[in-house]
C-alpha cells in the first residue's frame, strides 16, 4: 500500500507530466487561458491516462513484449517494436468510445468537455505516460496509480498557469513578450518551483 | 509544378516567419526536453525532419483516396510506421542516443508540426512542394532546438558536441558553469527569449493586447 501511495505522490509532484518532462505541452500553453476551460481538459486527461495506461500495459506485457506470447506457442516472438502504432491506436479508439459512452450516459459531462476529448489523441502526456509505463516496467496496479496519478499533476499545473494567466491579464507585458513569451517565462517559474518537491522520499 | 520561387517560400518561410515552435505553438514539448545537449538536439531534429518530410510526401499523395471521415487514422497510421523506422534505426546504429532521448523519439508521433503540417498542408497540394514544406518545418523546429541546445550546453556545461570550449573552474579552466542551464526550467526562458527577440525583429508577430 505504502509503495502504491508513493508512486502517486511521486507521479503527481516530483515527475510532474507537464512541469519535468514537458509533456503536453501544446495544450498546455494554448488551452490555459481560462481556469474553467482548463479544469474541463485536465479531467478529460486524468480520465483519459487513468483507462489507457491500465489497458495499454495489459496489451503489451501480454502480447507485444520480448516472449510475451509463450502462451500461444511463440516463445521466440518479439513484437515490441509494434508499440508504437498499438498505443496510438489503443489511444484514439478508447478516447472515440469514451466520447460515445459519456455522450450516451453522461450528457452533461460530455458537453463540459465537448471539443476537448477529440484533442486529446494527440496529446502527448498521454503517449508519454504509456511510453514511461512500457520503459519502468509497471505491473498493472502500479500503471493505473501511475495513470491517475500524473493526470492529477498535469491538472494541478495547467490550472495553476490558467490561475496566474488570468491575473496576468492586469499587469504590463512587454510588447514582444505579450502572449506566448511571457506564458514560457511563467511556465519556467513554475518549473522552478516544482523542482523544490524533487528529492522527497515517502 | 510550382514555381521555383513559390518553393522557396514554402521551403524558407517556416525557419523564422512562420516558426512551428515560437509562432504557432507547435511541437513545444520535444524542444523543451531534449535540448540539454546539442548533439541531442541535433539528432532530433533530424529525426523530426526525416518524418515530417515523408509524412508529408506519403500523405499528400494518397490525399484523393483517404475518405474524410478516416483520415486523422490515415494519416496517424503513416507517422507511426515512419516513426518505427526512425526508432529502429537508432537503436541499432545509435543505441546510447536513443537510451539518451528515450521516450521522446516515440513522441514525435503525438508531435503536433508532424500532424499539423499533414492536415494543414498535405492533405491540400501536391506531393513535391508537401515534401518541401515538411523539410521547411523540421527546419524550423531544428533551429529553434539547436540554438537552445547550443545556448545550454555551451554555458551549461562550457562545451559543444560534448568537446570543451570554456575550460571549466572545476577542471582548472577560468568558467564557472551555470547550472542552471542544465536544469530543464531553463528551456522554457531561452525560447520565451527567444520568441521576444523574433517578435521585436518581426513586430507583425505581436499579439493583440486583450
Amino acid at each position: 500500500m505504502e509503495h502504491y501511495l508513493s508512486l502517486f505522490i511521486r507521479s503527481i509532484f516530483i515527475e510532474n507530466m507537464a512541469l519535468a518532462f514537458f509533456l503536453g505541452m501544446c495544450t498546455f500553453l494554448a488551452v490555459s487561458k481560462k481556469v474553467k476551460t482548463s479544469m474541463g481538459l485536465g479531467v478529460a486527461v486524468i480520465v483519459v491516462l487513468g483507462i489507457s495506461v491500465p489497458v495499454n500495459q495489459i496489451i503489451y506485457f501480454n502480447l507485444l513484449a520480448p516472449g510475451a506470447l509463450d502462451w500461444a506457442g511463440f516463445p521466440q516472438a518479439d513484437l515490441s517494436f509494434l508499440g508504437f502504432i498499438t498505443f496510438i491506436g489503443v489511444i484514439a479508439a478508447l478516447v472515440q468510445i469514451l466520447e460515445m459512452v459519456l455522450d450516451k450516459y453522461f450528457p452533461a459531462l460530455y458537453q463540459a468537455l465537448g471539443i476537448f476529448l477529440p484533442l486529446i489523441t494527440v496529446n502527448c502526456a498521454i503517449f508519454g505516460g504509456v511510453s514511461f509505463m512500457v520503459q519502468r516496467e509497471y505491473n498493472l496496479l502500479e500503471s493505473a496509480v501511475y495513470g491517475i496519478g500524473s493526470g492529477v499533476g498535469w491538472t494541478l499545473a495547467i490550472v495553476a498557469l490558467a490561475g496566474i494567466r488570468e491575473k496576468m491579464k492586469y499587469s504590463d507585458v512587454p510588447d514582444g513578450l505579450r502572449g506566448l513569451g511571457i506564458t514560457f517565462v511563467t511556465a519556467g517559474l513554475m518549473a522552478l518551483g516544482f523542482m523544490s518537491f524533487s528529492g522527497i522520499q515517502l | 509544378m510550382a514555381k521555383s520561387s513559390e518553393l522557396r517560400e514554402v521551403l524558407t518561410s517556416p525557419v523564422v516567419n512562420n516558426n512551428p515552435i515560437a509562432l504557432q505553438i507547435l511541437g513545444v514539448c520535444s524542444a523543451l526536453a531534449v535540448t540539454t545537449t546539442l548533439e541531442t538536439a541535433v539528432v532530433m531534429t533530424l529525426a523530426v525532419l526525416f518524418v515530417t518530410a515523408f509524412s508529408n510526401l506519403f500523405i499528400s499523395m494518397i490525399r484523393n483516396y483517404i475518405p474524410n471521415s478516416v483520415r486523422i487514422i490515415v494519416q496517424m497510421a503513416i507517422i507511426a510506421s515512419l516513426v518505427i523506422v526512425v526508432d529502429q534505426v537508432m537503436k541499432a546504429y545509435a543505441f546510447g542516443l536513443s537510451k539518451q532521448l528515450s521516450v521522446y523519439v516515440g513522441l514525435i508521433i503525438t508531435n503536433c508540426i508532424v500532424m499539423g503540417r499533414a492536415e494543414a498542408f498535405a492533405m491540400k497540394n501536391k506531393p513535391f512542394p508537401s515534401f518541401m514544406d515538411g523539410i521547411g518545418n523540421g527546419l524550423g523546429y531544428g533551429f529553434i532546438l539547436v540554438l537552445v541546445g547550443g545556448f545550454r550546453e555551451l554555458f551549461g556545461a562550457g562545451a559543444l558536441f560534448g568537446i570543451e570550449i570554456l575550460p571549466l573552474t572545476s577542471n582548472g579552466g577560468w568558467y564557472q558553469s551555470n547550472g542552471l542551464l542544465l536544469l530543464p526550467p531553463s528551456a522554457f526562458f531561452i525560447i520565451g527569449g527567444i520568441i521576444w527577440a523574433i517578435r521585436v525583429a518581426k513586430p507583425d508577430q505581436v499579439e493583440p493586447k486583450e
